[in-house]
């Protein structure tokens, strides 16, 4: 049974596990599916300045918290107590596209030559670590969600408005996985 | 099951909004803990937290991704079809909320800025939250950016095209 949860999961496991994420959270509490909006009650929890978008009462929010807590144990578990021993899955045109870039790491979920603290400093680790997260977090806000309160919570209720940003998110990653990441790879 | 009329700040743009009226003590949060741990457990299992899914999902060389969200729209869609079928409530007996969600501009201009950020990061914001948790602890820099991202993006609302 171990041996069976330590392999990489397929797609139609975690798939199914994502998706009933949604029935539950709205069984237990009433929640509605989302992530982004973690970085929001920080916002408003810590630094609200004087930014009405931050004003409202974040302690309502706190099974947010708890719930990318989870998030983050979750991840601990599984890297600690469930890893799997081989190198991770990446498709061979993937990995000759980016080995042509310049990635020479492929054996664990980020590549050591970029995501390190001993890059943060270069130009290519600054645009990667920060920019990128900046974008992020500007950019779910912006949308008003990410993968999971759109793509996931929005097209699993059948709203046009979460389709529209999913077709977006979709196309800005083309944009970026073709022409923007070769480029910051090569800097 | 009824849909939530947008209401006060805490709404605008916002997708998980808590509904609920009943008032529980702290550790009644732990459930959301447990459904986090499955959900990070799963992350990480299934490599969706790997820079390279990201790569490979928009290179287009690998149906994972794609298999992977496409499912759990499915699941999560029946799934709400049968709550909404058989009028399923809360634990507590509350009846189920659903947002509705307005259309905005910022869901393209926002949305397209995000997806330029998935693909350098190789994360959305739940990843970002596995991987701290995973050891790379550099993300921890990361998501901190994304912090700060959301709130610039706060502080210059009302100058943003929505």
């Amino acid at each position: 049974m171990l041996e069976l949860i330590q392999q990489p999961w397929p797609w139609y496991v975690a798939g199914i596990f994502i998706g009933l994420t949604v029935p539950t959270l709205l069984i237990v509490g009433n929640k509605s599916f989302g992530i982004s909006s973690n970085l929001r009650h920080i916002c408003a929890a810590c630094i609200p300045g004087n930014v009405k978008f931050f004003q409202y009462d974040w302690k309502k929010e706190i099974w947010n918290w708890f719930f990318a807590a989870g998030i983050v144990l979750g991840g601990f578990i599984a890297m600690n107590f469930l890893a799997n021993p081989d190198a991770i899955q990446v498709a061979d045109a993937t990995k000759s596209n980016l080995r042509e870039a310049g990635v020479t790491d492929f054996t664990n979920l980020l590549p050591a030559d970029i995501f390190s603290w001993d890059s943060l400093l270069s130009l290519r680790g600054f645009f990667f670590m920060i920019v990128g997260g900046f974008l992020v977090g500007f950019g779910t806000r912006y949308a008003g969600g990410c993968t999971s309160g759109h793509a996931i919570m929005g097209l699993s209720t059948l709203q046009w408005p979460s389709l529209v940003a999913t077709i977006c998110f979709m196309i800005g990653g083309f944009v970026s996985a073709w022409f923007i990441v070769p480029f910051l790879l090569g800097l | 099951m009824k849909n939530a009329e947008n209401t006060d700040m805490r709404h605008t743009d916002a997708v998980c909004v808590n509904e609920e009226q009943v008032k529980h003590p702290w550790w009644d949060n732990l459930k959301y803990l447990i459904v986090g741990i499955v959900f990070g457990i799963t992350f990480v299992k299934a490599e969706i937290v790997s820079w390279f899914r990201i790569q490979e999902m928009f290179q287009l060389t690998s149906f994972h991704m794609y298999g992977v969200i496409g499912t759990a729209v499915v699941v999560g869609a029946i799934s709400i079809q049968i709550i909404k079928r058989f009028n399923i409530k809360t634990l507590y007996g509350e009846e189920i909320v659903i947002n509705k969600k307005e259309f905005n501009k910022g869901q393209i201009y926002g949305g397209l800025m995000f997806g330029i950020g998935w693909a350098i990061t190789g994360a959305c914001p739940g990843p970002l939250f596995a991987h701290i948790g995973a050891g790379f602890t550099v993300i921890g820099v990361t998501f901190l950016s994304a912090v700060a991202g959301t709130w610039v993006y706060g502080y210059l609302r009302d100058k943003l095209p929505h």
